[in-house]
């Protein structure tokens, strides 16, 4: 069952750009793109848990803070020659309020 | 039986509904009250009337003519002053009572005024009547306008007053104009075409105060205390369905007045059409659904069977001459993917939104010719699969083969323009291969052509491609990433020369092949428009490493370092204690000397960064910019002070640049050091500038270095006075600043156009004056502490936007 929670206002990340939500199991990464959309990943990379929420936000795609390895916002997969996966949440934009699935949250730290 | 009609409003929803009800000869008695003294016209020529290209009588839809032949009464000028719903009646302003068997609400919409301090001041108007219109048309070359709102309405007021003369300028509180319609981009080329007709456009411009005298609009105060004086001001910020009326008549209304398909409200002998509606959760404002509206509520009148339905939209607009075009969702998003069309050259743009092989939306600026063919593949779903590569160039370049983009040029005749700035045709260029200019740089070394402004870059790429056929090696310079076939140096001529003054500019007029960017390109774009127009561009954060967004450097495990600033290595023992205090206070498991002669508080966490400088602000200390591309340290020995060797005061000339130089951002990072004598103690000679001083004066040398490369500093200059030193050490701050490539250290640039080239700049006073000129403009915005700035303004972004830990711990 979905529990779509409010978690901030769209405006409290700025466009292309990321904050973190704090959970019980470590930090989500938000991120606005420049249309925009949010997202909600994982904040580590796949390769040395570089903080996403700190990287250049660009298309859908953001670029690791550490060593530039781009991750994509939609599947969490890593682009270009390097392989890995980022785990992605359930977010969307309703009435310029930000929404996460808390459910969808809370299994992951069951997990 | 005659049915009693009252219409309230005469406006284009309702008036189109007459006209469907007369043409099928329904049995009708109508009234029509209008609050405007008048009857019919069609509002949105409202812009032509304006601009002097049409008159009010010709945008008039109802004469009195039409409305005897038709047997309407018309009670023009007067309200209704309210509804008995039970008796079927309305009154009027003066009493007269007339009962109705249908009413129709086309009530319209009230433009929305922004409660600003000053709204209410003579001069402050909408731009809803032709009262408004009136109003600006009194208007003339001697008069300043304001208009707040930069969305179509707002700018076709003022593109309209533009026409007649009048100074305006456009205040939109968005990063670009018309969001709702346009994507960025397109929003850039329509704020170049206004610009281009005198209009000054200020985005991201929020207003505080409209400020008045004698009770008359004097000018507009912006937050960042600009004022801008006007005669007029005009606010066009939105509309918003007007439902007083249909509220004290007890109609079920939201946003706007409820209706169902049939056009009927809440009460079945009411209908309503027009911007006063809401139909399943939307409010119109366009014309095209409003007409649709219209036909439905004059069939429900005369019992027919009709349903409103709500239609896939496009806005195909011209604003002031500019065409725009856009549809469908054409925000980023899942599964979603973009084709980008730019022709600089043109100021074309295109761009279409992709989702699992199926067009979803669109934006097209410039030439829409092909807008209802792109509109179509939308609205039916079109598969694209099969003409994925060629759908961008629009229906005439589907089916039959490929084209070849070199066709073009490969047809142009010997006598065509290719450089317009140095005069170079096509025929000197080939002449030039022909004679052994194989590359760009070699027909740039021979010819001039796209030497100066660098527009032609492309074209003659594509010339020598022609010419060379197989052999033709795309230059062998780098393009700074995937999403531009230009180099540094190409892009950097053309922000100069095309005054490119945002990121928005320079992704249109470089044809970038992404809609914004990437890691790589973003940064240096950034620093670019910083370094050249300090004053017009602002930083965007966003585009930066997070090192400069945070001001602080990222450690391996995600906390960061904090190094307070300590002027040429001085410091006191009250510094050192603020220091200790901060670093017992927060846990800071390293403290470090740095090779910069100041002190490393390394493994501070994110949350706690705003903290620990306002602490450090505290103590009188400012950031030390340790992690940016930009002045880092000037490095000292103790010089005349207490050196038995010393010949200059070293220390002090060093606080002195250290003091200019601090706060600016550079190509790369920026290390001074000041040594008393040719010792050497600080290291000076593999700085990126070093001094060296001597008895006779101050020896000043470029291009040092100590990191992967290790090089000594070469002479540039020696001056006999700190004051000179001062002058040469900023102008040739601001020379690299102008002209090296983004990430390269000054001994790089150095090796590109050579110490010679340098010297000459910085050993003409009049060049080094000016060098140093700009750079003292660029540090009136750039010199201050961001530490302060994000303690006051920005501390909420270092910490997490919301805590689920609690939540999730029930």
């Amino acid at each position: 069952m979905t529990d779509w929670t409010d978690i901030a206002a769209l405006d409290d990340i700025p466009q292309r750009g990321a904050r973190v939500v704090k959970t019980r199991d470590g930090c989500v990464a938000v991120f606005r793109t420049a249309a925009d959309e949010v997202f909600a990943l994982d904040n580590a990379c796949p390769h040395k848990a570089g903080p996403l929420s700190e990287g250049i936000v660009h298309g859908a795609a953001v670029t690791c803070p550490l060593h530039n390895w781009v991750i994509s916002l939609e599947t969490g997969l890593v682009q270009g020659n390097d392989t890995g996966q980022v785990a992605t949440y359930p977010a969307r934009v309703e009435g310029g309020r930000i929404l996460l699935d808390a459910a969808f949250l809370r299994a992951r730290s069951a997990a | 039986m005659t049915q009693n009609i009252i219409v309230i409003g005469a406006g284009m929803a309702s008036g189109r509904a007459l006209e469907h009800l007369f043409d099928a000869g329904a049995d009708v008695n109508v009234t029509l009250f209008n609050a405007e003294p008048r009857g019919n016209y069609n509002r949105i020529m409202l812009s032509p009337v304006l601009a002097g290209d049409k008159t009010y009588q010709e945008i008039v839809t109802h004469d009195a003519d039409w409305y005897e032949a038709n047997g309407v009464t018309c009670r023009f000028g007067e309200r209704v002053a309210s509804v008995d719903r039970a008796a079927k009646t309305v009154t009027a302003e003066n009493g007269d009572v007339l009962p109705y068997d249908k009413l129709i609400f086309g009530t319209g919409s009230n433009p929305f005024m922004i409660p600003l301090p000053g709204h209410d001041l003579d001069g402050v108007i909408a731009y809803r009547d032709l009262e408004d219109t009136e109003l600006m048309m009194s208007m003339g070359p001697h008069n300043k306008v304001v208009v707040i709102g930069g969305g179509l309405l707002g700018l076709e007021a003022a593109a309209g007053m533009a026409a007649r003369g009048v100074d305006v300028t456009v205040v939109h509180i968005m990063g670009h104009l018309m969001e709702r319609q346009l994507d960025e981009a397109a929003g850039y080329l329509l704020r170049k075409a206004l610009v281009d007709k005198g209009i000054t456009v200020l985005c991201q411009a929020n207003s505080k105060e409209i400020l008045g005298k004698d009770g008359r609009v004097k000018a507009l105060l912006l937050d960042d205390g600009t004022e801008l004086p006007c005669d007029l001001l005009v606010m066009a910020v939105g509309i918003r369905p007007n439902i007083a009326l249909a509220v004290d008549a007890g109609l079920a209304v939201g946003k706007g007045i409820h209706v169902d398909d049939q056009m009927l409200t809440s009460d079945e002998s009411i209908l309503a059409v027009g911007e006063c509606v809401e139909h399943d959760g939307a409010i119109f404002g366009l014309v095209a659904p409003l007409y649709d509206q219209a036909k439905v509520a004059a069939q429900t009148i005369m019992g027919e069977e009709a349903a409103f339905v709500q239609k896939e939209l496009s806005t195909k607009l011209k604003v002031t001459g500019c065409d725009l075009f856009s549809a469908g969702d054409f925000t980023d998003g899942e599964g979603r993917e973009d084709i980008v069309f730019r022709d600089p050259g043109r100021g074309v743009y295109r761009r279409l939104v992709i989702e699992n092989n199926v067009i979803v939306g669109t934006v097209m600026y410039g030439d829409t010719a092909d807008s209802n063919w792109f509109f179509g593949l939308i609205r039916d779903k079109t598969d694209i699969a099969d003409m994925r590569e060629t759908v961008i160039f629009g229906p005439a370049y589907q089916g039959g083969a490929p084209v070849d983009p070199l066709a073009a040029v490969a047809a142009l005749p010997r006598d065509a323009e290719i450089c317009g700035c140095n005069g170079i045709c096509k025929g000197t260029i080939v002449d030039a291969i022909e004679g052994g200019a194989t590359d760009l740089g070699a027909v740039r070394a021979v010819t001039k052509a796209s030497a100066s402004c660098g527009t032609c870059t492309g074209l003659v790429e594509q010339v020598l491609a022609v010419s060379l056929g197989d052999d033709f090696v795309l230059s062998g310079a780098q393009p700074i990433c995937g999403c531009t076939d230009l180099t540094h140096e190409d892009v950097r001529r053309m922000i100069k020369s095309q005054e490119l003054k945002s990121m928005a500019a320079v992704w249109q007029e470089c044809a970038w092949k992404t809609v914004d960017g990437c890691h790589v390109c973003r940064p240096a774009l950034n620093y670019y428009l910083i370094a050249d127009w300090p004053l017009e561009y602002l930083d965007d954060p966003q585009s930066r490493f997070i090192n400069e967004r945070k001001h602080a450097n990222i450690q391996k495990d995600g906390t960061f370092s904090v190094v307070p600033r300590m002027w040429g290595g001085i410091t006191t023992p009250d510094e050192l204690r603020a220091i200790a205090d901060a670093a017992d206070k927060y846990d800071v498991p390293t403290v470090k000397v740095t090779g910069g002669q100041r002190i490393d508080l390394l493994g501070v966490k994110g949350e706690d960064l705003p903290d620990i400088w306002a602490d450090l602000n505290a103590a009188g200390m400012v950031s030390g910019h340790a992690y940016s591309k930009g002045l880092r340290t000037v490095k000292t020995c103790v010089g005349t002070d207490h050196c038995r060797f010393g010949t200059q005061d070293s220390t002090g000339l060093g606080i002195k640049l250290e003091q200019a130089l601090w706060g600016s951002w550079t190509p790369h990072k920026l290390k001074l050091g000041v040594s008393g004598c040719p010792r050497n103690c600080a290291e000076a000679t593999c700085k990126d500038i070093g001094v060296v001083c001597v008895d006779s004066g101050f020896q000043i040398g470029i291009g040092g270095a100590a990191g992967m490369d290790v090089r000594e500093i070469e002479r540039l200059i020696d001056v006999e006075t700190e004051e000179e030193t001062m002058i040469v050490i900023k102008a040739m701050t601001q020379l690299y600043r102008e002209n090296a490539r983004y990430l390269d250290r000054i001994y790089k640039w150095m090796n590109k156009v050579g110490l010679d080239w340098i010297r000459e700049r910085i050993a003409d006073p009049a060049e080094r004056a000016t060098l140093a000129a700009r750079f003292d403009l660029s540090q009136t915005v750039y010199q201050k502490d961001p530490w302060a700035e994000h303690v006051q303004q920005k501390a909420a972004i270092y910490r997490p936007v919301a805590n689920l830990a609690l939540e999730a711990a029930e």
